[in-house]
């Protein structure tokens, strides 16, 4: 059975799903900036998947994935600058506890 | 030959994001991490992406990932203590991320999508070179400027106040 677009998209989908139930379930903020990244993760493999298997001849899919990589890049150093800082404020990242924005 | 590759790096792909999302220490959870998307990169190769699979070792393996490492070990005092790592809604959101991944799956084996009958070849990296100095110039300036904001913004944010 020959591996085709529908599988890669499954494949991505439930990836997908394991990082959503990461950032619904954790309470350490590091852990859900990981399952953030598994997110990117999923929605990359699609990209790739649809310029390999979908759409026009050209590498436009690749390329969005490239830029959604650089864009991972520097949500991943915002983030754990604001996870230090709340560590150094808090003494503690749980992101149950950090309420202040709270209404 | 292709088919067990790929449905080895599947296996491997979601019981490592499902250790990723359930291990109780938050450092093998990062280990877990590095190893999924090694195992991405790998996929990528699978998917004709050579120049991508490289960038992603480079960029989410050599620094996304040692980043997140230097954050616990910033963070969590006793590096290694098992700490309570997850919140009381286990249950809901497991069944809200299984009903999510089942409404994709429907929705993706419910569509058609149009067969390509181009061919990526093996100048692959020679062609998103090209194209990123024509075509998409002017994004891939954009996201150097954003880069760079983005590192100063961490910098400003992290720092130390007076003195």
């Amino acid at each position: 059975m020959d591996i085709g677009l529908y599988h890669y998209l499954s494949l991505a989908a439930f990836l997908f799903a394991i990082g959503l139930y990461g950032i619904l379930t954790r309470r350490n903020a590091i852990a859900i900036l990981m399952s953030l990244e598994l997110m990117f993760n999923a929605v990359n493999i699609n990209l790739v998947a649809f310029n390999r298997f979908s759409g026009s001849d050209g590498l436009s899919g690749q390329i969005f994935a490239l830029f959604v990589i650089a864009i991972a890049a520097a949500e991943a150093t915002v983030g754990l600058a604001i996870v230090i800082l709340i560590y150094r404020n808090w003494r503690s990242i749980d992101a149950d506890r950090v309420n202040l924005l709270k209404w | 030959m292709e088919a067990y590759v790929f449905y080895l790096f599947a296996f491997i792909i979601i019981a490592s994001g499902i250790a990723v999302v359930t291990m109780r220490n938050i450092f093998h959870c990062a280990l877990m991490l590095i190893f999924c998307l090694f195992t991405v990169a790998g996929l990528y190769v699978l998917l004709s992406a050579e120049f991508l699979a490289v960038v992603q070792v480079l960029l989410y393996v050599g620094a996304v990932a040692i980043l997140m490492i230097f954050a616990i070990m910033l963070t969590s005092r006793l590096a290694g203590r098992e700490v309570q790592l997850s919140n009381e809604q286990t249950f809901v959101g497991g069944f809200l991320a299984l009903v999510f991944a089942l409404g994709i799956f429907y929705a993706v084996n419910a569509t058609y999508f149009v067969p390509s009958d181009a061919v990526l070849g093996r100048e692959n990296s020679l062609a998103i070179g090209k194209l990123l100095m024509t075509e998409f110039v002017l994004p891939f300036e954009v996201i150097s400027v954003l880069l760079l904001a983005a590192l100063i913004g961490a910098i400003i944010i992290a720092r130390r106040e007076g003195n």
